[in-house]
């Protein structure tokens, strides 16, 4: 029988199975960041352990940074001393650390595929859920907790089940403006917050297979939104491309020998998936949120759903909305476009191509954050950096930002924010915040109007 | 780690479904370095009311469940972020299990990372436990792991957990022992392969 891409991945990292018991799996590549990384070093410290693998671990500032006047000390003591915490760990482990200001410094998710340290066929973790992201790489991409980051320092490896496999596949062809974003709002508002609990995910179809990169980030990046650990899509030359020439990609003949060997990775004819779900593309329109899950989503101009039961009573009372309303017109005073789901240099492009020209309404604080500082620089020599200026965008430094407000960039109790993030949690912005999920046009063309608007019919007027 | 072998208790009702790791823990909490006094903020924004005085209608405020060392809670706990502070909040409430119909992985890996049991159980034993605890807030409720069995006065159930896993939490074993005892079949593989 044909094996699939995760087993093939997951296959050739099996060091060891325990009897009656998990699997030793090998970790090539581990990301880490101040927020889940320093109780792991002080695991080591009072074990008088050394990291085992220093050279494989790439380690970044993101979910506790300012995203702004980040040349000057951060005011807050905890953060300070939490950013500091991650200097000294890498100092002293011998980590390569891209700090505050570092010209590689951003989301971990976001700034690791750019310099190439994501390829196909690789294990990766770190300890954030939204590590699934680099997935769309074909790489068994998966987040973990800091007991699991302390493991990977210690031995490079962990001791998993392995996951059971789904395939979602989505055919046909997306109508206009509907985003990598919308695709998988739209796949999660049909399977629900934990369909893919205990499996890992596969995307294909050609609508994944049509996708850039960015896009494919976008999908994997939300996989764990429906419960799956990690999400993948089959490398192909698309993905080759992107990651040619990168600063951390094999370069030349390494480069011919790798893309060979990333080449038998796509899943075989002839494999079988424990669970399979198919969509098509047409059903798919811009989405937007309407409560406090990813998976409560509909489309832009339909109707949050009349009844449901308590969990969906509390949601709506949480987000002062009502069963059967329409999220059309709702005034909207906040919008955030960034984070790991879409904070890359394609999702400004889109949603600078529709600000173009216009201004923002009077009532709304629109904050754009990049991904990363290369980000940034594109969006400065691109000449977007102006368009966003011109449109009164506040343009900050990188981060994770508002999308879980861990630092001072936080939506205030009872406002809507129509947001690019991957979460609607209670509180997730900040204290009493309502969040809206939307793609980066969808968030743009909100920003403009000051309140949600139907982003299909406002293009063709 | 702690060993966790039977337990004894009452327990608090939390019947939502969705519970994520945010609710668990808010992220303005994460900014400690060590994993101490998270307890302290367990369901922060649920516990307290906006001018930050104890919700007296959130269950676990409730003090006729003072003491309960069993959490039952509604389907899909701990969706969301990875973040093990979730972890570290519930045990450091006081909290040894938590029971649910459905669990989110990381979470589940997380929690028994820490002493922490979570039992899965069906729909039904979840409903009538939730019901059984609401007309008994004293009911008293017996954590087996050795068995693999909760059970109530009136109603029983076997749950599963990986045997490995039972093995750690019977002994207090954590993985990082274990990973370091295979130290050369480690080094083997890294020498014997060929990509990256």
């Amino acid at each position: 029988m044909g094996k699939t891409l995760f087993d093939k991945v997951w296959d050739a990292h099996v060091i060891d199975t325990i009897d009656n018991g998990p699997q030793i799996l090998y970790i090539d590549k581990h990301l880490i960041h101040e927020v889940t990384s320093p109780q792991a070093f002080n695991e080591l410290e009072e074990r008088g352990i050394t990291v085992a693998r220093p050279d494989q671990i790439v380690a970044t500032a993101d979910h506790n940074t300012p995203t702004e006047n980040q040349h000057l000390p951060i005011k807050d003591e905890m953060s300070r001393n939490q950013l500091q915490q991650l200097t000294e760990n890498c100092n002293k482990h011998n980590i390569t650390l891209y700090g505050l200001g570092h010209e590689y410094n951003g989301i971990v998710h976001v700034m690791a595929p750019e310099l190439g340290i994501t390829q196909p066929g690789m294990t990766m973790v770190c300890g954030d859920s939204h590590t699934s992201t680099h997935g769309a790489f074909g790489t068994i991409a998966f987040g973990i907790g800091t007991s699991q980051v302390g493991q990977v320092f210690a031995s490079q490896s962990l001791l998993l089940n392995k996951p059971k496999s789904l395939r979602v596949s989505v055919h046909g062809k997306l109508a206009p403006h509907v985003s990598p974003k919308d695709v998988i709002l739209y796949i999660i508002s049909k399977l629900g917050t934990n369909a893919g609990t205990g499996y890992f995910c596969e995307y294909a179809g050609n609508v994944f297979e049509e996708m850039s990169m960015e896009g494919r980030m976008t999908v994997c990046n939300m996989s764990i939104e429906m419960g799956a650990r990690g999400g993948m899509i089959a490398p192909d030359q698309t993905t080759f491309d992107y990651i040619a020439g990168r600063k951390f990609a094999p370069q030349g003949d390494a480069f011919a020998k790798a893309v060979s060997y990333w080449k038998t990775l796509p899943t075989d004819q002839d494999a079988t998936f424990d669970k399979e779900y198919h969509f098509d593309a047409e059903d798919i329109a811009p989405m937007l949120t309407y409560g406090t899950n990813p998976g409560m989503g509909i489309k832009i101009n339909g109707n949050i759903p009349e009844k449901g039961d308590m969990t969906f009573e509390k949601a709506l009372e949480y987000m002062n909305f009502n069963g059967g309303d329409q999220l059309l017109d709702t005034p909207i005073n906040y919008v955030f476009i960034g984070s790991c789901t879409n904070s890359r240099i394609e999702d400004f492009r889109i949603a600078a191509a529709y600000v173009r020209g216009k201004h923002k309404a009077t009532n709304v604080n629109a904050w754009l954050v990049p991904g990363s500082q290369q980000v940034a620089k594109q969006l400065e020599e691109e000449g977007l950096k102006e368009v966003f200026e011109e449109a009164g965008f506040a343009l900050r430094q990188p981060g994770c930002s508002a999308c879980l407000a861990m630092n001072d960039d936080k939506i205030p109790a009872g406002e809507y924010c129509v947001s690019t993030s991957n979460r609607n949690f209670e509180g997730r912005q900040g204290q009493g915040a309502r969040t809206i999920l939307a793609s980066p046009l969808v968030a743009a063309a909100t920003a403009i109007a000051g309140k949600i608007v139907d982003v299909t019919k406002e293009i063709v007027a | 780690m702690e060993k966790f072998i039977k337990l004894i208790s009452t327990a608090v009702p939390l019947p939502i479904e969705n519970i994520d790791t945010d609710q668990i823990i808010p992220a303005r909490f994460l900014k400690a370095t060590d994993k101490k006094g998270f307890g302290d903020n367990v369901f922060r924004d649920w516990r307290f009311t906006k001018d930050g005085t104890l919700d007296a209608s959130f269950p676990i405020n409730n003090p006729q469940y003072a003491g309960a060392q069993i959490l039952v809670a509604g389907d899909n706990f701990g969706c969301g972020s990875s973040r093990e502070h979730a972890a570290w909040a519930i045990v450091g409430y006081g909290f040894k299990v938590v029971i649910s119909s459905f669990f989110a992985d990381i979470f589940k890996g997380n929690a028994l990372n820490n002493g922490l049991l979570p039992i899965q159980v069906t729909p039904e034993f979840l409903k009538e436990l939730l019901a059984g605890i609401e007309a008994n807030p004293e009911l008293p409720i017996t954590v087996d792991l050795e068995k693999q069995v909760v059970d109530t006065a009136f109603e029983k159930a076997e749950f599963d957990i990986d045997p490995y896993k039972k093995v750690c939490m019977l002994n207090g074993y954590d993985d990082i022992d274990f990973l370091l005892s295979k130290k050369n079949e480690i080094e083997a593989f890294e020498k014997e392969r060929t990509i990256f």
